[in-house]
């Protein structure tokens, strides 16, 4: 909403000379968010300037620029054309255009001077809106004929065009938040200003200003000849009609050619709002001014009566802005005879019914439509309008006729129009429902100590009508006998134009703000001691900083993939990742699902950095990943109330299973080569190392298992599991068609684990046992089994095999080759023995070592080289 | 060794006479102090200690003087090998020294240049941010919930007083989970987990909810559809928003500075009554600097919404109204980084460059 000062000075007494800056830190201390100032920041000479000539030139880079000669008047002080280079090409020559000269100065402290520039002396600056800054449009100049309307008459070259566009006024922008309907008018825009700063208030729905003279704005009763409205809702929702005040007046004769005053085109300009014709403005200006959007009709394409009801199924509008609409059975329309539809109510008329530049009578509509009704209606159509924003946050019932009385006051006066004396008021507005309210509140919600005669001043500076006592009548009070417990009790009814006021919590907001936030004292609260963070909490961070400590680096990315990433990954058809979450409006059609594991987002990452110079990266991400269950949906059962437990059993049921991942990928050298020598590159083992390195960071041992998964190369993956077979995750190397798929580099590695086993195997104490003091006695042996066996397999037979003294086993050597047989490998392990109470024996040893290698001849028909 | 002379013979005695011991004292030193080396030095030990050397001769003569010489004999030559032994161990010890330190000379290595072997990792600055906004609350007594991404619709909205119709609802710009009235979403903020952890857990109750949030913003230099808000939920008997202020007031001057308090400015949010924006004290300027590039002049840097728990929200989880009351509050977790870290653009965040993560350490 944009505030003109000189308009809101009008309604509220902002004292001369107050700058825009603090008329916004007023509004923005009672609860308007401040979005921007204008005005006032531009330094002239800004003026009036006539295009002569227009030079298209073609320009080296390909743009094309337009020198052109304009006519500014005296204001460069020679008279003669002024030359300047601009490079827009949405005017011609003859157009009215604002030019500022050297030595003026742009918002931002851009200063103006002349200046060389493709080949000519550019001697000032053609202006956009967005450089005067009067709004977005930076491609367009202003062509005052279109900007200013009928506003643009008799101006002449040289004339000071600030005034003309209003630039010597301020305007404050604020943000309104979605309670405070009201405040997207000056009306309340300016009561507020008031509340802050305590200036004097005249409320415009109230009271006109004339000629500097105080009028009252009184708007006639209705009369049995109004013009015929039927409110005919027959579904109303939630018991709340579509309409429930319709008011209409009747002006004839108005001189469709009368043109709209400067005075009230310059505060449409400087609300944001374009001059168009003088009947149009006129409602525009009292929406602006009270917040009542209305309507106006030509009152020739009437026949009456207008019907006021749900659309049929399969019923069709277009709407102003030229696009055919399919109705629903809950759109509220105005309909002419209860056929014709005129309008989609309190969002947008029709094209049928609109006045045109030949219409004489109108047919004024200020009606009040409810809320939901008109947000469903707006929503659904994807139809935002000036009205549809207010009414769906509330306009003041009690406006229709005030507003539709000044609309009726302003034509008559400035289009010479006759007002009909019949007035239609249809309808039955609701009144605000009174308050019990505890004085007291206030105070222990906000912890400033409010007097309940200071409450009572501010919930009636604010509207409200406060009585002592519960607002029942006599004998209800002795029937229940209640009086007692309504001791200091107050009944508050808001006033009209506040429908957000409706529980004490929203009374005490209104003490506050209006007594001042700034108030509020700093206490800490003392909360009753908690138990530090979760293991879940403390797992993760202990996982992040271990791959870290590892040299890996944590990244986030989004979850949005395609199904083309999962092809790209070789994931089966029937492969359950592929059944994704699917959101209904994602950013990108290309990346609608959510992913079912990290690392189907993870190389996108990879490549970025390879792409930005990197060449040895490992990469680490920590998220939640989403698997949905088969499609259940989740009731909406709505506001303030607990759902009975089966309904939140529901809820909560309908929600996909989300557990913790963290993957890895990596490409480049796990150790680079410099100064110091050697590198070596990354290979699957480092991934390998890195997932047990997860794993034993939180102590938990896992196995590991050969396997085959996409992504990984089938020939390279393990399986990690608990000891119980429980799947922790894989790790290995990429695929080689998936490395071509993700453009990722050969030999990229990766691993994807499931955090959620991680924490709940590591949730448990850790036991100690006793170190022995004893010494550790080695035994290699070198074991030529075929080449099919497995590493594990071996040292799971070697394990077992030596017995309880065998502390470790270390595979330090793998031979193949001419030495032994074709398909056989001979592996050498190193075994360390180490008894809890003594020093071992040669022979105890040297049994149990035979014992292995018994044991590994047994298993795998091992050999013993 | 040889056995000690049987048989006088006095024209040998000549080497035991005093001045030609002390001649033999008089060679071995000044061949030792000669000595530059060890081998040098072992040679030298060989001549004037080693078995042939004339002090070791001449002691082999003490055998055969008459009992009443060897006394005297004995001690001259004894006092004589001492004194080159000593002369040799001593030199001994110089010449391993400078050895030694020749060695540690020849060894030096250049290590001027950062040995960066193994590639350095790290954490991520917006999670370590989390993680340090998660751990003030910590230390006020507050426990750490979380909650999902994709949530039901119902907890999200509904169970927050949003209404289906009330335009607060459409500003979230929602992305919805297939098909669209599946009743579930992905979280546009982390309050859902109010209403998880208030139906859960009940109150008295006090938690912050650092957490991953989407809206359907494209991604530019301030907007990301995917972004992190750190969540405050406080239920008790009589928590007044001057409880709210003093939580917000300790979490900022944690963050971003001691003694930088917070502001309130009235606001509207569905699931707060009274509610609040908060803003920080600028904590380069503290409001002292017009032309104030981190807070625009104004000594305020807007942080997020708080307010007073909406009665609706605590009957909408089973918390009577009448007993508790509460304050909750939220704020984003990049802005946070990106005022505390100096940081100007979100992309940066999300785009996982590894230099942007080397700027910062494992501790922001
Ligand atoms: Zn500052």
């Amino acid at each position: 909403m944009r505030v003109p000062l000189d308009w809101l000075r009008e309604y509220a007494e902002v004292p001369v000379g107050t700058p825009g800056t603090q008329v916004a830190a007023d509004l923005v201390r009672v609860g308007l968010e401040e979005e921007g100032l204008h005005g006032g920041d531009v330094k002239g000479p800004l003026v009036v300037g006539r295009v002569l000539e227009v030079t298209p030139e073609k320009q080296k880079n390909g743009k094309t620029i337009n020198w052109c000669q304009v006519d500014v008047g005296d204001a460069n002080g020679t008279g003669e054309p002024q030359g300047i280079v601009c490079g827009a090409h949405n005017f011609g020559a003859g157009d009215l255009v604002p030019v500022i000269l050297p030595g003026g100065v742009l918002p931002g402290n851009f200063e103006i001077s002349a200046r060389k520039t493709y080949g000519h002396v550019s001697a000032g600056m053609i202006c956009s809106s967005l450089e005067l800054g009067l709004g977005d449009d930076h491609d367009g100049i202003i062509v005052l004929t279109d900007w200013l309307g009928a506003g643009a008459d008799g101006l002449e070259p040289g004339q000071d065009a600030i005034p003309l566009l209003g630039l010597d006024r301020e305007t404050v922008e604020v943000n309104v938040t979605p309670d405070r309907g009201y405040c997207f008018s000056l009306r309340g825009i300016a009561r507020e200003y008031s509340h802050s700063t305590g200036a004097a208030y005249r409320d415009p729905a109230l009271v006109r200003v004339v000629d500097g003279q105080e009028r009252a704005l009184t708007a006639p009763g209705a009369t049995p000849d109004g013009f015929g409205i039927e409110l005919r809702d027959e579904s109303p929702i939630e018991g709340n009609d579509g309409c429930d005040r319709f008011v209409t007046r009747i002006v004839r004769g108005i001189d469709p050619q009368a043109p709209t005053p400067a005075w009230m085109a310059t505060r449409l300009t400087e609300a944001g709002m374009r001059p168009i014709s003088l009947a149009v403005d006129i409602s525009n200006y009292v929406m602006l001014a009270l917040g009542q959007p209305t309507h106006a009709y030509d009152l020739h394409k009437l026949d009456g009566p207008i019907v006021v009801r749900r659309a049929r199924a399969g019923e069709k509008l277009t709407t102003l802005d030229d696009v055919e609409r399919t109705l629903d059975p809950e759109d509220l329309l105005i309909t002419d005879g209860g056929e014709t539809v005129l309008g989609l109510a309190g969002v947008m008329g029709g094209a049928s019914s609109e006045i045109s530049d030949s219409t004489t009578d109108v047919l004024i509509e200020a009606a009040h439509f409810d809320p939901r009704t008109v947000a469903r209606t707006s929503r659904r159509h994807k139809l935002t309008s000036e009205a549809s924003k207010r009414f769906e946050r509330g306009v003041d019932p009690e406006l229709a006729p005030q507003a539709a009385q000044l609309i009726v006051e302003l034509m008559t006066e400035l289009g010479g129009g006759t007002a009909d004396p019949a007035v239609t008021d249809a309808g039955q507005v609701s009144t605000p429902e009174p308050i019990a309210f505890d004085p007291t509140m206030p105070t222990r919600y906000v912890g400033v100590d409010y007097s309940t005669d200071r409450v009572r001043e501010i919930l009636e500076t604010i509207g409200c009508t406060v009585v002592d006592g519960t607002a029942t009548d006599g004998t209800d009070d002795q029937a229940t006998g209640d009086a007692a417990a309504s001791d200091g009790i107050l009944t508050v009814t808001p006033p009209s134009w506040r429908p957000d006021l409706t529980g004490g919590p929203d009374l005490v907001e209104e003490v506050a703000r209006i007594d001042g936030y700034d108030k509020i004292p700093s206490v800490l609260p003392s909360a009753p001691g908690g138990r530090g963070l979760t293991h879940a909490q403390r797992v993760r961070r202990t996982v992040a900083a271990a791959l870290a400590g590892q040299g890996l680096d944590e990244v986030l990315t989004y979850p949005f993939v395609s199904d083309a990433r999962f092809d790209d990954l070789g994931l089966a058809a029937e492969d359950p990742r592929r059944h994704a979450l699917r959101v209904a409006n994602p950013l990108s059609d290309e990346a609608p699902l959510m992913r079912t594991e990290l690392l189907q987002t993870l190389p996108d990452t990879l490549r970025r950095n390879l792409g930005r110079g990197a060449k040895d990266v490992a990469l680490f991400e920590l998220d939640s990943v989403t698997l949905p269950d088969l499609a259940r949906k989740a009731p909406v059962p709505g506001v303030g109330v607990k759902p009975d437990d089966a309904v939140l059993e529901e809820i909560r049921a309908a929600v996909p299973h989300q557990p913790w991942h963290v993957a890895m990928i990596a490409t480049g050298h796990a150790e680079r080569p410099g100064w110091w020598g050697q590198g070596r590159a990354a290979d699957v083992t480092d991934m390998v190392g890195w997932a047990h390195a997860v794993c034993d960071a939180l102590g938990v041992s896992v196995e590991r298992r050969q396997t085959e998964r996409a992504p990984f190369h089938p020939g390279r993956c393990v399986e990690l599991t608990l000891s119980d077979g429980t799947t922790v995750g894989w790790a290995g190397e990429l695929h080689p068609k998936a490395v071509k798929a993700l453009g990722v580099p050969e030999r990229t590695v990766a691993a994807e684990l499931d955090l959620d086993v991680l924490i709940a195997a590591s949730d448990r104490r850790a036991q100690g046992a006793p170190l022995s003091n004893h010494p550790p006695a080695g035994s290699d042996i070198a074991l030529t089994v075929p080449s099919s066996v497995r590493f594990a397999d071996v040292a799971e037979s070697v394990r077992a095999g030596a017995g309880e003294l065998l502390e470790s086993v270390h595979l330090f050597d793998v031979y193949r080759g001419d030495q032994i047989g074709e398909d056989q490998q001979s592996l050498a392990f190193h075994l360390v023995f180490r008894a809890p109470d003594r020093t071992l024996k040669t022979e105890e040893v040297n049994a149990a070592r035979d014992a292995a290698v018994a044991r590994a001849a047994k298993d795998h028909g091992a050999v013993q080289r | 060794m040889s056995g000690p002379n049987t048989n006088y013979d006095p024209v040998e005695v000549s080497a035991l006479d005093p001045a030609a011991v002390e001649q033999n004292v008089t060679d071995a030193l000044t061949a030792i102090v000669a000595a530059t080396s060890l081998d040098e030095l072992k040679a030298a030990r060989i001549a004037h200690a080693g078995e042939k050397s004339p002090l070791a001769l001449a002691n082999r003569e003490i055998g055969a003087l008459p009992p009443s010489a060897k006394a005297e004999a004995g001690k001259r030559v004894g006092q004589a090998r001492g004194r080159v032994n000593q002369a040799l161990a001593s030199r001994q010890a110089e010449l391993e020294a400078e050895r030694d330190e020749r060695i540690l000379v020849e060894e030096a290595m250049d290590l001027t240049m950062r040995p960066d072997r193994r590639p350095f990792g790290h954490r991520h600055p917006l999670t370590l941010t989390a993680e340090r906004m998660a751990d003030v609350m910590v230390g006020m007594g507050w426990e750490v919930a979380e909650g999902p991404g994709v949530e039901a619709e119902w907890l999200n909205f509904d169970a927050l007083n949003f209404d289906k119709d009330h335009p607060a609802r459409q500003m979230q710009d929602t992305f919805f989970v297939d098909p669209a009235d599946a009743g579930v979403v992905l979280r546009t903020h982390t309050s859902p987990v109010q209403a998880r952890s208030l139906l859960e857990r009940g109150a008295p109750l006090y938690v912050a909810v650092p957490g991953k949030t989407y809206r359907t913003d494209e991604l530019d230099a301030t907007h990301t559809p995917v972004f992190h808000q750190m969540e405050g939920l406080a239920i008790d008997e009589g928590l007044t928003m001057a409880h709210l202020k003093g939580t917000l007031d300790r979490l900022a001057s944690a963050l971003f500075g001691e003694g930088l308090t917070t502001r309130l400015r009235p606001s509207f949010f569905p699931f707060t009554e009274p509610s609040a924006e908060m803003d920080f004290q600028c904590f380069v300027c503290r409001g002292e600097d017009q032309n104030c590039r981190t807070c625009g002049g104004t000594g305020w840097i807007e942080w997020g919404g708080c307010g007073m728990v909406n009665h609706n929200v605590l009957r909408a989880c089973g918390i009577d109204p009448e007993r508790y009351q509460g304050f909750a509050f939220g704020m984003g977790v990049e802005r946070s980084l990106m005022f505390r870290n100096h940081l100007a653009d979100m992309r940066e965040i999300i785009e996982g460059d590894l230099r942007f993560n080397a700027q910062f350490g494992m501790e922001i």
